[in-house]
Parts: C-alpha cells; structure tokens; sequence
C-alpha cells in the first residue's frame, strides 16, 4: 500500500525542510521525502499542489471527557475533531470521572481511541490519586498503560511538597510534570482577568500573580529536583520571563500558550456583553501579556500551541457568567486561527507555527509524531494557506460548540488529515 | 412629548448612555417628581402595562421604589421573587426569564448577584429590561437618582468635585456613579480601604485617595457607600471599630469639607460603620431626599422605556 503526496509544499522544522518536495508513503511509514521520490509504481497519488505538506499536527492539551460527561465529548468525537482540524495526535487530560490516576482508566480510554481510529490519542495521568493533591497516583502503572505525562490539570499541585515528590519521581519513566499554574488563593472565586475590565464589569479577578506565583515556586522546585516541567496553557507575561530564564540556566523547562490567550484579552468580557465564550481559565489577560506571548513565539521561549479544547454542552454555558464552567474549545479553529493571525501578518513564519503544533509537543511528550523522517509513522497534515472557511460551530464535528470565534472569517483551512498513511480527515467545505 | 430621542430597550448600565440620554431621564424625573407631591399621587401614563419585578436578590429600597413609581403610573406590577419561585428546584434563569416573557409583560425590573444578568436577559426577551443591580457591576437608576438630587442641590453636575468613599470593590452604586458623574462633567474621587480597591480602577476616569481627609477636602458632595465586612474575606479588613476610625465620617472630619457640602448615602446605612448617627441625620444630610427622588426617577425610566419598547412615541 503505496501513497504518493505530490505538488505540495513540504515544511518539516525537524529536518530544516520548506520546499517543493514529493512523499512516498509506503505501509503506514514515511518511505521518502524528495524533489522527486523513486518506487512509485502502484502508489496512489494525493494531488496536493498548492497545499502546504507538513508533520501531523499534535495538539497537546485536549479535554475528551470520557469517561463519565460523554454528554461533553468523547473519545470518538474528540477524535473526529482533531482529524478535521488537522489534527493526527492529541494528548487528553486526566479530569475525567473516574479521574485518569490508574492503569484501567489509562487503558480505557486507549483501548476506545483504537476502535475507530481518526487520531492518535495520548492520556494524561493525574499525579495524584483522584486529582486531590495529597498521595501520588500510581504513575508507574499508568506508564505501562500509555500515558505521557502527568498533570492534576485543573486542579493544580497546591503542596509543594507533593510537587517536588512528582517532579523527582516522573524521571524516573521520562516523562514531564505538567502543571496547570495556579494559586488557589489568589484566584479565589475569580471569573476573569484581575484588571481595569474586571473592575469595569464588577467580576471577581484572577490575578496575573495567581499564576506567576506557582510558576516561581515550580521553577525552583525543578532547579532542586533536576525535572522536567512543563507549564500548561501559560497566560501572563511574567511567568514567560521565569521560563525565559529558567531555560536559559539550563532547566528542563517547557511552555505551551492557546491560541486564545493569543488572539482575544480580558477586554472581550465586554466587548461581547458577558458571553461565557470569553470564560476561561487562565483567565483572557491583558493586550501586554498578549503581546508578550506573541514575542514568546518568536523568540522560541515558548515550545508549543495548545488549544486546551474543553467541551461543555450549550445548557452549561447558557447560564449566569460567574456560574457558566471556564473553557472552549479548539481543535476545529486551531488551523485557520493561527495561520490567519499569526503567519499571515508576519509574526512568525509558517515554518514556526508547523513547529509550535508539531515538533515542539513530540518533543515535550517524546511522540513518535512531529517529523517526515524516513521511517517514522505517515502522519501528516495538509492545508491550504488561500482558503478561507467561516467559523460555524453547528458544523463542527466534536459535541460542543462553545466557541468564542463564531462567525469569524479566516484564510488558511485543513484540507486532509492523513493518518499512518491513511486519509482519515477531509474537513468539510466552506 | 413631540419628539422622543429616548431608543433603547432595556437600561442596562449608565456606560453605555449619552449624555443628552442621562439628561432626557433627569428632565423627565422633575415632571415626575410634582406627582409625588400631590395629594392624590396617581396618572394613567401607564395604564395596560405589565412590569414584572424580578428580583433575585433581597432588597427593600430599591423593589419598594420601582412598586410604588409603577403604581403611581398605573402599571400593573408583579412581584417575582427568587425564594418563591422555581429558581430553588434548579430552573435556569434563561427558563425563568422565557416564562415570565410568555406572559407578555412590557417590562422587566431585574436584581441579580451576578453581574450581566440584565445584559443575558435584555438579549433574548423582547420586554425592555431595567438593571435594578447586577452584583458589582451597575445600578443605573441609583445613579441617575443621585444626579437628580445633587442637580437639585447645586444646580449642577459640571465643576463640582464629588467624593465616593468606601467599599468600592463591591459597589454597583460606585460603578453606575462614576460612570455618570464623569460623562457630566464631575471631578471624581474615590477613597477606601486599598483592600477594597478595586484593581486599576483610576482607568475609569478617577482619582483615588487613601486616606479619608484628603478625599474630602474642597468637596461639593460627599457620598458614603455601604460597607459590608461580611462579604469580604476576612483577610480585607480587620474590623467594624478599626474601619470607623479610618474611613467613618464624623462631623469633625467633614470641617474638611466645602461649607455647603452634602452628604449622600445609597443606604441601608451602617450607623457608626461608615458614617456617625450625627452626619448621617445633620443638615448637609441629603440622605431621605435621594430616597425621595428615587421614585421620580424610576417613574420616569419606566416612562421613557415603556414607550420606546412598544414603538410609541
């Protein structure tokens, strides 16, 4: 079984590539990446001129909600909607119920994502026995299992204690300590950004502080530890600087940044009238700390675009805005966000964006992904960068449809998903 | 009227109001204010028209005030309150809100704890929405009737400089006030506990002051805002007696103040909190005047929306 992806543009930041290059795809495996690959007698062809061919995409940070809020998201749905949105990899996080801090859980949600195939799903397990922050999980057995990192997500690792016990016990399988960063004190009953609009709305703030506050404790918990951290969907300006200068002493430290914090800032908690679309957390912070993350991309300081799609049924968040659930989700806007607002004006490459959502996240979760490499699984990512699609949720392929971007226009759209060399994603058209 | 300039729906918030708008209230509240002097304190403005008053939240002031300008109109009222409704057995307040629409009222009076409350409800139901308090966020018709009273005091709001003191992190009124007071010209200061301050709030076009003598010097007006300790944590403030020595209002510190200086309070009033007994009842007290004119006010809001809510002119 022979694919051949021809006429496209191929960028492959792990090996430096960005050029018109053909490639071969032979049983589920990169066989060549050329000007003009050899053996293609019997190959299937995949016309893909004026298309941009480049590594699956990897979306490291996605809440499936299976088990136990299937009315959210599933496995299978979740998967539909990263093969839609480009997406061949997803990570998925461990606040399910039951919680994922065990072998079985671990293996179930695997074992779902292998019925019917779209993605390849990745679990997260919790660091600690049901997310509550006191005893270790079993994180050994979970290893066996799948999982790829840790994280008690939403419900950061408030005992410092148990942090450094995590960051020293997660090297002894390879893998990161995430932490969703947050200060529970701090962030009280908050609903939105700590700032002039919070004020101006009269919503209880979450301080940029909340979250700069664990991100400097973690760091020098990692300093001490010798481990690998990995700060989730990082918000504020001054937690990008302690990364900046965690790495640059050498730490084994990694960030990720949403496309949301990237685009929209607290300021659209206004601008939209209370819409919980604009209800997340980390809150949407300031046009600074916005602007600090897109410097962040730039310089390379931050590793990885995530979208932290987070699934909630219409019924939750049509309610009061202090009482809707924090989150969206990404994975069908990912694409067409980034490439309309962040490669099309100018403020990173595209080269750079294929990066940040494919070989940054292997590297962070040592996935097999995020290369054309001879040899490695054919998992790829094709997209058009003339294309435009609008923003409908009601088409969307995952369960939910809370999205702040409804109605938006964007150039730049997935056009196949292609995984382990088979097409499992052609996005529909718009 | 010939021509009415008033368009909106529903009064959300003073943010969004113009100037000639927060006039057009004031000017129709004076024509309001002589019913409430007569002897028989009824008009037929509003006969046929059904105003529901939503109220989720307790209040006595403010619902008794919307009741009686709705009955001195001769609207037809009803009462909506959340302890004897469907909210207790887990009705969203969307459903809540789409039943009461199904009754076809032309009006709808909401207090609610959460702020945007009114803005959810404005955007889907076709009877014009009145903000009667949204949590933190605004309490419109509070600061119109404050402007209506200090207006009547001083003849003005251009010029005078206004001194808000209190717990302004938890305060619609502060929100509404400052809104208002900025848009007509008013030199605005707020003074409070920085525990209570709210975070960047000079953006909104004021100064801040903490410390109480310095807030009130030279001021026009003076308005103490109600402090509820029990709605912060106990980490904001340390006690009632610790927040009467610095910030409660006594009749020595008010020497600071203009001679002719009136004192406002959106009440209930913590006697010996925030103010002394002795300020609070005084000469420059303005206090049951605001209550007053509150009717007027709120006669002339559901005048002007009743009519652009129907398209009648």
């Amino acid at each position: 079984m022979k694919l051949l992806v021809r006429g496209g543009r191929v960028v492959d930041p792990s090996q430096d590539l960005d050029g018109p290059f053909e490639v071969l795809i032979e049983d589920g495996h990169i066989a060549q990446v050329a000007e003009r690959v050899k053996g293609i007698r019997g190959a299937q062809v995949y016309d893909a001129t004026d298309l941009v061919v480049s590594p699956g995409w990897i979306d490291m940070h996605v809440h499936l909600r299976e088990p136990g809020q299937e009315y959210k998201e599933t496995v299978r749905t979740g998967m539909l909607a990263a093969a839609a949105g480009g997406f061949t990899s997803i990570a998925c996080m461990p606040n399910t119920k039951p919680v994922i801090d065990n072998r079985s859980v671990t293996e179930h949600v695997a074992s779902e994502a292998k019925k019917d195939p779209h993605a390849r799903v990745y679990p997260i397990g919790a660091v600690s026995k049901g997310q509550k922050g006191e005893e270790l999980a079993e994180i050994g057995d979970m290893v066996s299992g799948g999982i790829v990192a840790i994280t008690d997500d939403g419900l950061p690792v408030r005992n410092a204690e148990l942090m450094r016990r995590a960051l020293l016990y997660a090297q002894h399988f390879g893998i990161p300590v995430i932490q969703h960063a947050q200060d529970l004190d701090l962030s009280r009953d908050g609903v939105m950004h700590e700032g002039e609009w919070s004020t101006r709305l009269g919503l209880p703030g979450i301080p940029g502080s909340a979250e700069d506050v664990m991100v400097a404790r973690d760091l020098i918990l990692t300093e001490d530890t010798g481990g690998r951290y990995h700060v989730a969907h990082l918000s504020t300006g001054r937690a990008l600087d302690m990364v900046r200068g965690a790495k640059a002493r050498g730490l084994a430290v990694t960030c990720e940044v949403t496309p949301h914090h990237l685009l929209l800032t607290d300021k659209a908690v206004a601008d939209t009238g209370f819409s919980t679309q604009t209800k997340m957390n980390p809150p949407l912070r300031t046009e600074s700390d916005r602007e600090a993350l897109i410097n962040g991309l730039a310089d390379g300081s931050i590793d990885a675009i995530a979208s932290d799609h987070a699934p909630h049924h219409s019924d939750e968040k049509n309610l009061e805005f202090s009482l809707a659930p924090f989150g969206i989700i990404g994975l069908e806007t990912n694409m067409s966000l980034c490439l309309e607002k962040l490669v099309r004006p100018g403020l990173i490459s595209l080269s750079r964006l294929v990066e940040l959502f494919s070989t940054g996240p292997a590297r962070i979760l040592n996935l097999p992904g995020g290369t054309l490499l001879e040899g490695t699984p054919a998992d790829l990512t094709l997209f058009s960068l003339k294309r435009s699609v609008t923003v409908r949720a009601a088409k969307f392929q995952s369960k939910a449809s809370n999205t702040p971007f409804e109605g938006w226009r964007l150039r730049g759209r997935p056009m196949a998903t292609i995984l382990g060399g088979r097409i499992v994603g052609t996005p529909p058209t718009a | 009227m010939t021509s009415d300039p008033w368009t909106r729906k529903d009064l959300l918030g003073i943010a969004e109001l113009s100037t000639k708008e927060i006039e057009l209230v004031l000017d129709t509240a004076e024509s309001f204010r002589e019913v409430s002097e007569r002897p028989i304190k009824k008009v037929p403005t509003l006969r046929g028209k059904t105003v529901v008053n939503l109220f989720f939240e307790p209040s006595t002031r403010t619902r008794s005030s919307f009741e009686i300008a709705e009955k001195r109109l001769s609207a037809d009222g009803l009462n909506f309150s959340s302890s004897g409704s469907a909210i207790s057995k887990g009705e969203t307040l969307l459903d809540t809100a789409l039943n009461l629409q199904a009754m076809a009222p032309h009006l709808i009076v909401v207090r609610h704890s959460h702020p945007g409350v009114p803005h959810m409800l404005a955007e889907r139901l076709e009877a014009g929405v009145i903000n009667a308090g949204d949590g933190a966020h605004e309490h419109p018709t509070q600061a119109l009737l404050d402007a209506f009273t200090i207006r009547q005091h001083k003849g003005r709001i251009e010029g005078l400089k206004i001194s808000i003191i209190g717990d302004i992190e938890k305060s619609r009124v502060v929100r509404s006030n400052i809104h208002l007071l900025s848009k007509m010209g008013a030199e605005v200061t707020l003074a409070g506990p920085r525990t209570m301050m709210p975070a960047a709030v000079e953006k909104m076009g004021v100064s801040v002051a903490y410390d109480l003598d310095e807030a009130i010097s030279g001021a026009d007006v003076i308005m103490m805002l109600r402090v509820q300790l029990e709605r912060h944590s106990r980490m904001a403030f340390p006690s009632a007696k610790e927040y009467f020595n610095l910030f409660g209002l006594t009749r020595d510190r008010l020497k600071k103040a203009k001679r002719d200086v009136i004192i406002m309070h959106p009440g209930p009033m913590n006697r010996g909190v925030e103010i002394a007994s002795d300020v609070a009842d005084g000469r420059d007290s303005v206090i049951l005047e605001q209550v007053f004119n509150g009717v007027a006010v709120r006669m002339a809001v559901l005048y002007l929306l009743s009519g652009a809510s129907q398209g009648e002119a």
